[in-house]
Order: C-alpha cells, then sequence, then structure tokens
C-alpha cells in the first residue's frame, strides 16, 4: 500500500486538509472521511452522475477523481450550495415543482444544473435535457426536473435584473 | 406552488404542499442506507461467483482472515439454513431455505453473482484484498439462461429438490419448472368457434431491471447483549426484521430495523440480501458492519424482473365484442422459484370482459439472479402481448382502438378469469378521457410517425399499516407511520391526517420510524401505502378529534355528548369554541397527552386502470425510435398531493418507455452478464424523453375514506404496448419482442422490406 499523502483543498469556501491514500477517490474521501455524505454514490464508474461536485466550477464525478487530484482545487459539494438562511433558486425550484421523488440523484442534479446555469444563465428545454443527460434519475421521468431548472432560470434572470436595477439606481 | 385545492371536496387534500422531507433531501442532509457511519464502523465485501452455475466443491476462507485488518469471514454455515420452509411476509412468501442460499450460497451456485463468502475489514481496500484471497473450487455445470431451454426435458437442473406443482399436484421427478398453474372460465372451444376473427401471437420479453440509483447497503450492530440493530434502505422494515431474525436464528424481539432514506426500489428493495450477512459479519467481529454493492452486484445479483415467454390468442365476433382469449405465459423465476407469474396470469385479461377464457402460468429457474417484483409485477410483461393483439384486432375490424376497449372495457361486476368480480373501477373513464384528450384530437403528420394507445390494470394492495400521533402544544401534530417513503407518501400521509383534523398540512410532522417504535406495517409496495397506511392516518384524526372533544369538554364543563369536532374547530354549547391550536394550547394544562393510535387491515383497495397514448417517429435507417410526445390517462381515485400522483405516472411511464425501447440483459452463452452497468445497460436519460403529460381522473374508491385507489403501479404497465402499437402505425411493422431496440426494430423492417420485394 502506498503512503498516504496530505491533500489540500477548498471545500464549500472552507480551507480542508485531509490525508488519504493514493488509490482513495475523491467520492470515498468526501462520504466516508469527511462525513459529506450529501454527496451520492450510485454506480462508482461515473454512468449515473449521482455524485456531481463542481471542482474549480467545473462538474465532476467524483468517483471518477482520484481524492490527491483535488489538492489546491476548490470544491463545491451539495452541502456549499444554500445561502446562509434557506435555500437557493434551484433547491427551491426542485421543491416547488416536485422534482424529486426518492431524492438519491437530487444533490447530483442541483450540482450539474447549478454548473448549466452558470454557463447558460438562459437555457432551453433542449439545453437542459442535453446538458443533465449524464445525471440518471429512475424516478421521475425528468419531467419535472426540467421544469424546476427551467424555473430557476426564470427566478435567477429575474435576481440578476433586480440586482442590475438596485445597482444602477444607487449609482 | 398552489395552495389551492384543486378538488372541491376537500381543504387539504388535491392541494400541492412543499414535501415534507425536502429541505433534507435538496440539501443533502437527508440520510440514505450508507450515509450512516456508526463508531467503530467497518466495511464489507462479499465474494461473489463467476460462474452462472456450478455445485461449490470448497470454500477456503483461511488466508483473508489471516489478512491484517481482517476482522471477520462468513459464509454459509453462518446463517441458519431452516430447510424448505415458507415465511409469509405479507405481501408474498419466502422458502426460507432459498432465501438463506441466496444470501450465502450452500453447496450450489445458481447464477454469476450468487454470494459466496463475506469479509469485514477495517477499510473496504483491504476487505477487497481479503475476498480476493477466498479460495472457491467449482464443479462447473452447464448454464441454462432461455425458459423454453429450461423447461425441456433433459435440461440442465438449477435444483434436485424442486418438484413441479401441477395444477395442485406435485410431481415426482425433479424440473425447473417450479408451478404450473391455470384459470378458466366459460367455454373455450365454444368462445373461439363464434368469433368472426382470431389473432394468435409469440411473444417474448427480456429481463430487465429495477434501476433504482442507490444500490443495495446494509449496516448492521450486533452487540454483546445479543441485540442487533439492521440500517437499511428497504422498502418494508418489518419483513426485514423477519427474515433478518429466521436467517440470524434470533428472536425478532431482537432486532431493530432503522429505516434509512430509501434511493428508489420499485418492488427490488423488499427481498434480503445483504441484512443477514451483514449482521452475521458483525456477530463474529463485534463491530458495525457496513455492505454496499457495487452497480455490477446489483445488476448481477438482485432485481431483476422476468423476462418472458407468451403465446396468447384472443377471438372477437363480427361485432368487435370479445369471445375467447387464451394464454400460456411462461416467467424466469431465476435461480430460485417464484417469479410473479401469478400475478401476469389475473392481469392478462383483466381490462376486457372476456366470457369465455383460459390461462396457463409457469414459473421456470434459469440460471439468472431469482426475479423480483418490479411495479405491477408481472402486468407489463402480459399487457405488452395482449394489447398489441387488441390493436390487430382493431385493424382487421376497421375499428378504432378506443371504441373497441370502450365496447369490451371491464366495469364494476365484471367478472377477473381468476375470480374476482369488480367493485367500482374506473376503466371507462380514463379512456373517455383518452378520447377527449387533446393528444389524441391532434392528427400526426410526419413520416415515419405513429400513434399507439394500449391500456394497463393493477390489482394495487391494502394489508396491515400502523400509525401514531400526537398533539404538541403549538397545534402541530406529529405522526409516526412505519412505511419507508419511497418517494413523497409522507407528504400524502400528512395530507390526509390533516385533512381529518382540519388543519394545514403543514401543522402535520410526519416520521418513518423503526420497527421498535410503531406498529407492524407491511411492506412500501403494491402502491398500497397512501390507500392502507393513509387508512391509518385516518383513524388516528378521528380519534384525536374524539379526545379533543372530551378536552374541551372537561374544560367547558359540559356533557362530551354537546361537544363536536367541526373542520378544525372544537364546538360546544351556548356558543363555545376552540380552534385546534387553542385547544392543542391547553392540552398539558388540563390533563394528560393526547396521543391517538390506529392499527388497520383495509380491504377494499380498488383496483387502477390506465391508459397511455404514445406518438413516435422511427429512423427507418437505423431502427431508432423518437418518443415525440406521450400522455398517460389514470384513474387515481383521489390525488392526494396531484404533483407526486404526476410524479408517479411519469416515473412508470419512463420505466415502460426504457424497458420498451431499450433495456435488456444481454447474457453470453456461459451465463455471464455482458452489460452489467449503467453504461451498457441504458436506462432513459433526459435527453430521451419528451415531457411526460398527464390526465388524472378521478373514480374514487368506495372502500376507503377520501377515495384512494393507489397511484405507484400501474403507470408503468401500457407503455411497453402503447408503443409497440406506435411503432406498427409508423412502419407497418408488428414488434412482439421487447425490446424493440434500434437492431431489433431495424431486423423487422428490413424482413419486411425483403418479404414485400420477394412477393414482386
Amino acid at each position: 500500500m502506498a503512503k498516504k499523502r496530505v491533500v489540500e483543498t477548498e471545500i464549500n469556501g472552507r480551507k480542508t486538509e485531509f490525508l488519504c491514500e493514493p488509490r482513495q477517490t475523491l467520492l470515498e474521501v468526501l462520504r466516508n472521511q469527511l462525513d459529506l455524505t450529501g454527496t451520492k454514490e450510485g454506480c462508482s464508474n461515473g454512468n449515473c452522475g449521482a455524485c456531481t461536485v463542481l471542482m474549480d466550477g467545473r462538474p465532476v464525478d467524483s468517483c471518477l477523481v482520484l481524492a490527491v487530484e483535488a489538492c489546491g482545487a476548490k470544491l463545491q459539494t451539495i452541502e456549499g450550495v444554500s445561502p446562509t438562511s434557506g435555500l437557493n433558486e434551484l433547491q427551491q425550484a426542485f421543491l416547488q415543482n416536485a422534482a424529486l421523488q426518492c431524492g438519491i440523484c437530487t444533490p447530483g442534479f442541483i450540482m450539474s444544473a447549478t454548473a448549466l446555469l452558470a454557463e447558460n444563465p438562459d437555457p432551453t428545454e433542449h439545453d437542459i435535457r442535453f446538458y443533465l443527460a449524464g445525471n440518471l434519475c429512475r424516478c421521475t421521468g425528468y419531467d419535472k426536473i426540467i421544469r424546476a431548472v427551467l424555473d430557476a432560470a426564470r427566478v435567477g434572470k429575474g435576481l440578476k435584473k433586480e440586482a442590475a436595477k438596485t445597482q444602477a439606481a444607487a449609482s | 406552488m398552489a395552495s389551492t385545492t384543486e378538488n372541491p371536496k376537500y381543504k387539504v387534500i388535491g392541494t400541492r404542499p412543499i414535501r415534507h422531507d425536502g429541505v433534507d433531501k435538496v440539501t443533502g442532509r437527508a440520510k440514505y442506507g450508507s450515509d450512516i457511519h456508526p463508531t467503530g464502523m467497518i466495511y464489507g465485501v462479499l465474494v461473489r461467483s463467476p460462474h452462472a452455475h456450478a455445485k461449490l466443491k470448497s470454500v477456503d476462507t483461511s488466508a483473508a482472515a489471516k489478512l491484517p485488518g481482517v476482522r471477520a469471514v462468513v459464509t454459509h454455515k453462518d446463517l441458519r439454513e431452516p430447510g424448505n420452509t415458507i415465511l409469509e411476509l405479507g405481501e408474498g412468501a419466502v422458502n426460507l431455505k432459498h432465501l438463506s442460499n441466496n444470501c450465502l450460497a450452500g453447496d450450489k451456485v445458481l447464477y454469476r453473482g450468487h454470494p459466496i463468502a463475506a469479509v469485514a475489514a477495517d477499510s473496504i481496500h483491504i476487505a477487497e484484498e481479503a475476498a480476493a484471497l477466498i479460495k472457491v473450487e467449482y464443479e462447473l455445470l452447464p448454464p441454462v439462461m432461455d425458459i423454453r431451454e429450461a423447461m425441456k426435458p433433459g435440461a440442465p437442473l438449477l435444483h434436485d429438490d424442486v418438484f413441479t406443482d401441477e395444477l395442485g399436484t406435485k410431481s415426482t421427478t425433479a424440473s425447473n419448472v417450479a408451478r404450473h398453474f391455470r384459470f378458466e372460465q366459460g367455454d373455450l372451444e365454444a368462445g373461439f368457434k363464434n368469433a368472426a376473427h382470431i389473432v394468435e401471437r409469440e411473444f417474448t420479453t427480456a429481463t430487465v431491471h429495477q434501476g433504482y440509483i442507490e444500490p443495495h447497503n446494509a449496516t448492521a450492530l450486533y452487540t454483546a447483549d445479543g441485540h442487533i440493530t439492521v440500517w437499511t434502505s428497504t422498502q418494508g422494515i418489518f419483513t426485514t426484521r423477519q427474515q433478518v431474525a429466521e436467517l440470524l436464528d434470533v428472536a425478532i424481539s431482537k432486532v431493530k430495523v432503522v429505516p434509512m432514506e430509501i434511493g428508489g426500489g420499485f418492488g427490488g428493495k423488499i427481498r434480503v440480501y445483504l441484512e443477514p450477512v451483514a449482521a452475521a459479519l458483525s456477530r463474529k467481529s463485534g463491530l458495525p458492519v457496513q455492505l454496499v454493492m457495487s452497480r455490477a452486484d446489483v445488476f448481477e445479483s438482485t432485481g431483476p424482473t422476468p423476462g418472458s415467454y407468451m403465446k396468447i390468442k384472443l377471438g372477437v365476433d363480427a361485432s368487435g365484442k370479445l369471445v375467447a382469449g387464451e394464454a400460456y405465459i411462461a416467467f424466469e423465476a431465476g435461480g430460485y422459484p417464484g417469479s410473479p407469474v401469478g400475478a401476469a396470469a389475473m392481469c392478462v385479461f383483466s381490462c376486457y370482459e372476456i366470457p369465455n377464457a383460459k390461462v396457463d402460468g409457469f414459473d421456470v429457474c434459469v440460471n439468472r439472479p431469482q426475479t423480483s417484483a418490479y411495479r405491477a409485477p408481472g402486468a407489463t410483461q402480459a399487457a405488452f402481448a395482449v394489447e398489441t393483439l387488441v390493436d390487430e384486432l382493431c385493424e382487421k375490424l376497421k375499428l378504432d382502438p378506443l371504441e373497441f376497449r370502450l365496447k369490451n372495457a371491464v366495469k364494476e361486476g365484471s367478472r377477473r378469469v381468476d375470480g374476482p368480480v369488480y367493485p367500482r373501477i374506473g376503466m371507462i373513464e380514463t379512456l373517455d378521457a383518452a378520447k377527449n384528450s387533446e393528444h389524441w384530437k391532434t392528427p400526426l403528420t410526419g413520416k415515419h410517425q405513429g400513434r399507439g394507445v394500449a391500456t394497463g390494470f393493477w390489482f394495487n394492495a391494502g394489508l396491515k399499516s400502523a400509525a401514531s400521533a400526537t398533539v404538541n402544544p403549538d397545534g402541530s401534530v406529529v405522526l409516526l407511520e412505519g412505511s419507508t417513503d419511497i418517494g413523497g407518501s409522507r407528504a400524502g400521509l400528512a395530507m390526509q391526517l390533516a385533512e381529518t383534523l382540519g388543519i394545514p398540512a403543514e401543522q402535520i410532522v410526519p416520521r418513518v420510524v423503526d420497527t421498535d417504535s410503531i406498529g407492524y406495517t407491511d411492506v412500501t409496495g403494491g402502491s398500497r401505502v397512501t390507500f392502507a397506511t393513509g387508512h391509518a392516518a385516518y383513524q388516528v384524526g378521528l380519534e384525536i378529534q374524539r379526545q379533543c372533544c372530551l378536552r374541551a369538554a372537561k374544560i367547558w364543563e359540559v356533557e362530551p355528548a354537546t361537544v363536536s369536532y367541526q373542520e378544525g374547530t372544537i364546538v360546544g354549547p351556548a356558543g363555545k369554541q376552540f380552534t385546534f391550536k387553542e385547544l392543542a394550547a391547553q392540552i398539558t394544562k388540563t390533563g394528560e397527552a393526547i396521543v391517538a393510535y390506529a392499527a388497520v387491515d383495509p380491504h377494499g383497495c380498488g383496483g387502477a386502470f390506465a391508459t397511455h397514448v404514445v406518438d413516435v417517429e422511427v429512423d427507418v435507417d437505423t431502427g431508432k425510435v423518437t418518443v415525440l410526445r406521450s400522455t398517460l390517462v389514470q384513474d387515481v381515485g383521489t390525488a392526494i398531493h396531484p404533483a407526486y400522483v404526476e410524479g408517479q405516472m411519469q416515473g412508470g411511464v419512463a420505466q415502460g418507455i426504457g424497458w420498451a425501447l431499450n433495456e435488456e440483459y444481454f447474457y453470453d452463452a456461459s451465463g455471464t452478464m455482458r452489460n452489467a452497468s449503467f453504461l451498457d445497460y441504458r436506462m432513459p436519460t433526459s435527453y430521451d424523453l419528451p415531457l411526460l403529460d398527464t390526465i388524472i381522473v378521478e373514480v374514487p374508491n368506495p372502500g376507503h375514506p377520501f377515495g384512494v385507489r393507489g397511484v405507484g403501479e400501474v403507470p408503468i404497465v401500457p407503455p411497453p404496448a402503447a408503443l409497440a402499437n406506435a411503432i406498427y402505425h409508423a412502419t407497418g411493422v408488428r414488434m412482439q419482442t421487447l425490446p424493440m431496440s434500434p437492431p431489433a426494430v431495424l431486423k423487422a423492417i428490413l424482413a419486411k422490406a425483403a418479404a414485400s420485394n420477394g412477393k414482386h
């Protein structure tokens, strides 16, 4: 067994150092060492997207990333997406649209959708279906998930417009 | 979302509140099976057979046990094997010998992936290394993978102690056919004699998996006082308790099963696989042990729902009335007997009045994992066959497929082939709603496009449920129940209690609790939770009403008979009244707590019908089928939370589309599954589906206080048949095999072209 390594990262805005074996995946370390169990394991070979986290803003399947690769990276997991109080617009839209049933895929969908909306704040239904095709859901048939992301995008745009207006008024 | 009800009869029922467990699930705080890490927990790995059929000559675990960091190794000897005894589990029963051998094989392995031994160690990686050190000697036997092969005399035998139950009589020679049964009504021969048109076809459907995203898991702790705690994501905490107690040979009271959130089940998380093994490893190591399956393990050793071979014949008279039906249905049982072929045989003609009918069912062992329930188990395969035949008859008779179904539909008083007479049901109402839908009225115009329609039936189930509730001083009510929540049932139950009490749904705090904290509750299956546990929630509400009235009478010093409960208000004589909240604030000041309890075993679950209308476009060069538009019409009785009712309908349709167009187990000749990953076992992604329209029809079930029928299962039943019919109308090709994957559809298109070229 190779020696354990120290990995320095930032997870959800917090500087985090952990010790891991080179063979451990980021998913294993998040879940079993750092107790960030919101990131789910569905297949461990990059096919279901349940373990999606953002690594320097990019969505990755954490089961396909070695924990040592996270050295120096900024990670965001489901535990780090909510504002200080309450929920963000994607989380709210998922609840309001009943976009989850068993909920096991939900964290992965929210992380992927976060990346989508950062890249493309005004996606069409087609854009969303294409971008989220790497996240499997077996309960919902995706209908309400797609609607939730469309809703979140609408709200997000609204929020940005509001912010711009307030800024313009202030200056 | 909308807080006004969509059902004018009610205040809470028919609204769409945010589900009570919602925040935990969108923030990652909800704890699923493998999210729990009790102090000192170690990790286990199973050793599984690489062969589909073999005798176990020896299992040597000595090298594994010596590896540093290994804490326990178990084999079949560590589980009790009580012989061929049957354990009743409420919905279904298990043979304990089979269950025990399926968890850890004794003398034989019957499918690739069959567990043989398990190791627990300080880390998952050490456990994996140790598992590789376990030496198993096999004597290879020829596998039999196909039903019809397995039924032939001289086929390789899986069991030497399975004798065909032949129409109720045990045969004396061992066979792969565990059971042959028959349902009959009327005079079949006379029926077919009166038929103007007869169609008869053979159908095969592939083995498919439920495909829940969360792999099976179990965490167990055996403590020095002989108590076992099991944390697991299961559809049935009480049936898990029972099975663990049997296989560990301990009293049921020594086992506590704690329900973790469950990441999908669809029928596949009822049988135990890992729980007894985790408990055995913990008993040996004295530490909490966690087992989690890999995705390949999930495919190779759990779940699948049977592939089938069916031969169905239907006769119709000149007026378009069905006069006779005959069905031969053989289902893969997998390694051990017990496929849902019984349900398939009851469902096959369940949508139509067919005066003369005969159904033969066969339960057949093959070298595949033991099959499990999957959403309306058995009904989907049967509907695929019958509903495509019905489409063929409609074409022959030049009848509109909805008109044909309306003419032959079952209604209150119709008798099903296996005997029961229908109570009030809504098959006709779903057909009418489909006929009046915008979808049905909008013609298709594109090339290679077609529309298909099909109907499906599912019984739904009642069974036992318990609930208890206590009123808090702030006017909220904690509702405890034992039905694991697979898709929002906490909300549906809370809403029924809220409706009964006349308070907002948000005032209810629903909790799914462990087996020590609530009365016996059957599995979350059979679409029964909103019906039966809902019944318990309603009863609890009535009891709270009664106690509220008594308390108010005590406070007002009036006769209890003069106090009544009216929609959230306790009303007494001379204008006295309390709102529920006002009274709740008085409870602890004026006496004992208000606690209510109900245990129910309700009969009168209403059957469910669903009609699917679907449009497809077929790429005739590749055989790829694209779903353009889908509308599912379903009689749900009463929709408690319409958004989650729609969700069940959409989810069932999506699974039906996957079953129809893509999903299948590929086995090679040696019995190795060649597509045991989500990449190769291709379930629908968001990119494969359109928006899935739903039309909720509400024909209240007279057997439930709010008219609930049960919603979850029937939506998967009609889609494969509807898609086959749509493909026919797009291409002229009748598909009689599932899946209708691009290669299969292309082959059929080319064969048809070759046949018509040959004619010229």
